[in-house]
């Protein structure tokens, strides 16, 4: 009994976490298609959480072992670690269910503040902390056995340092060669073609994104339903938890993590079609080329390199440099701040026991959330405003805000 | 871990290149001679000079097109547990390893 009722709170804030998954990412393919004005922004998140859905559906051999990046919690099957499961499971839920938490929190905060954060990075910093909390340093995949790319160092660290400055300087070479090629054109007799190929190219990120991040929630899932004893295939997926997990992302995606879009479209460059067109290539371009060749990154990492990019390589354009090393800093943060909440919140389900813990996490979380959603009414950004002039002095923000 | 690491980026960094730069400079082409086909500038695209650019506006988004699909085809076949071949030139489809 006291497994279900964890299994239950470890299913629900997975799909919540999915749901926050696919808010925060609207912005990595849409943004730039709603600064442009190439989309309206209700029909770009109306068209990238279908994308979402179909992408989710479109992985239909979904690996269960994508804790093992990060953390030694499976074995390379996909079966939990036989030491975790003595009491019925409920050590391998703790652990699952305060890093899902830890991800979360750290989404939701960084979707307050309009920040472009990766939320794998999220989701592995919630794991890495709730294991060094649960089975000490030791329970971390640091490096893997060397023998290939893996573990912390190998998924994470190295592809976050690379690929953001790699899709910078594909869409900065790209931005300034299609520049060239349009040089003394006007602009009237160009804009319609790149329109459609910026909407096509934002169209193969938001379909890449649904195949690769739903594919973590239902990995995460059914590792703890075969925890807990509900399911004993490690092979497949259950049919309802793709389906849970295809919802969940594609209406998060649908929702618009409206700040997000903001920053990342009106804040870092000014953006035209153009240009729009080749950072969503450059996107579209390294994500495939990476998931092709095995090479482990975060679609948050290279679409806001991308068009950081792109305002480098188009002459005459601004880049507001503030507002990039704010969200360069948040990119640096995530895992550790995200490993500090999942701890604390392993000790605090810890300290209380068993589904008494469980239901104090969530409730912590619900708290937590429901807090940040208030907050964000404040100064509340949506469709309507997500286009308005981006204004750098904060001073003269408050007062707008007020 | 680090030569591994050198390995894979350099792969990647390339195909990203070629691909990421390549092909909106190649559609920029495109949308170009149609632009000056259509009339855009002044003298650009007078007389007999008018198909031959249609015809290379074409090409160049045949060209872009197909690279889609490729791109489409590697996104499809990773959720189907295969992985898109480029060994014999031509893509197919092979069982991941």
């Amino acid at each position: 009994m006291d497994t279900t009722i964890l299994l239950v709170l470890v299913i629900v804030t997975a799909l919540a976490f999915d749901f926050t998954n696919g808010f925060h990412d609207t912005a990595n393919a849409m943004a730039t298609s709603i600064a442009t004005g190439a989309l309206k922004p209700k029909v770009a998140v109306a068209l990238s959480a279908t994308l979402n859905l179909v992408g989710a559906f479109l992985s239909v051999q979904v690996a269960l072992t994508v804790t093992n990046a990060v953390v030694k919690i499976q074995d390379s099957s996909g079966a939990p670690d036989p030491a975790l499961l003595d009491d019925g499971g409920s050590a391998l839920l703790l652990i699952v269910l305060a890093g899902l938490i830890g991800g979360i929190i750290w989404n939701l905060l960084t979707w307050l503040l309009g920040l472009p954060s990766s939320s794998s990075h999220a989701l592995f910093g919630g794991l890495i902390g709730a294991t060094i909390a649960g089975l000490g340093f030791a329970g971390v995949n640091w490096a893997g056995d060397g023998s290939k790319l893996d573990g912390v160092v190998g998924k994470v660290i190295l592809p976050a340092l690379m690929s953001p400055v790699l899709a910078g300087v594909v869409a900065a070479i790209g931005t300034w060669l299609v520049f060239r090629v349009i040089g003394g054109l006007a602009e009237r007799s160009i804009t319609h073609g790149f329109r459609i190929g910026q909407i096509g190219s934002a169209s193969l990120v938001s379909l890449a994104h649904g195949t690769n991040d739903a594919q973590k929630t239902m990995g995460v899932i059914t590792l703890a339903l075969i925890a807990a004893g509900a399911w004993d295939d490690t092979e497949a997926v259950p049919f309802w938890v793709k389906l849970c997990c295809a919802l969940a992302i594609s209406l998060g995606t649908y929702l618009g993590g409206w700040r997000i879009i903001r920053t990342v479209g009106k804040g870092l460059v000014e953006i035209n079609t153009p240009q729009g067109m080749a950072a969503e290539s450059s996107s579209a371009a390294v994500i495939l080329a990476s998931s092709h060749l095995g090479f482990a990154l975060s679609t948050t990492h290279v679409a806001t390199g991308s068009i950081l990019g792109s305002g480098v390589g188009r002459p005459g354009a601004q880049v507001r440099w503030r507002v990039a090393l704010r969200m360069i800093i948040a990119w640096v943060i995530t895992l550790p701040a995200a490993g500090l909440v999942g701890a604390a919140m392993w000790w605090i389900g810890h300290l209380a026991g068993g589904v008494i813990g469980g239901v104090i996490m969530v409730v912590i979380l619900a708290g937590l959330a429901v807090f940040m959603y208030l907050r964000s009414r404040l100064n509340s950004v949506g469709a309507h405003n997500v286009n308005d002039e981006w204004d750098d002095a904060p001073k003269s923000r408050q007062t707008t805000s007020a | 871990m680090f030569p591994l690491f050198l390995d894979a980026a350099w792969q990647v960094a390339l195909a990203a290149l070629l691909l990421g730069a390549g092909l909106p400079a190649l559609f920029a082409l495109g949308v170009r001679s149609f632009a000056v086909a259509g009339g855009a500038v002044d003298g650009g695209g007078s007389g007999p000079a008018r198909p031959a650019l249609r015809f290379a506006g074409v090409l160049c988004f045949v060209l872009v097109v197909c690279a889609v699909l490729v791109g489409l085809t590697v996104i499809i076949a990773t959720g189907f547990g295969q992985t898109v071949s480029f060994e014999h030139i031509v893509p197919t489809l092979v069982d991941k390893e």
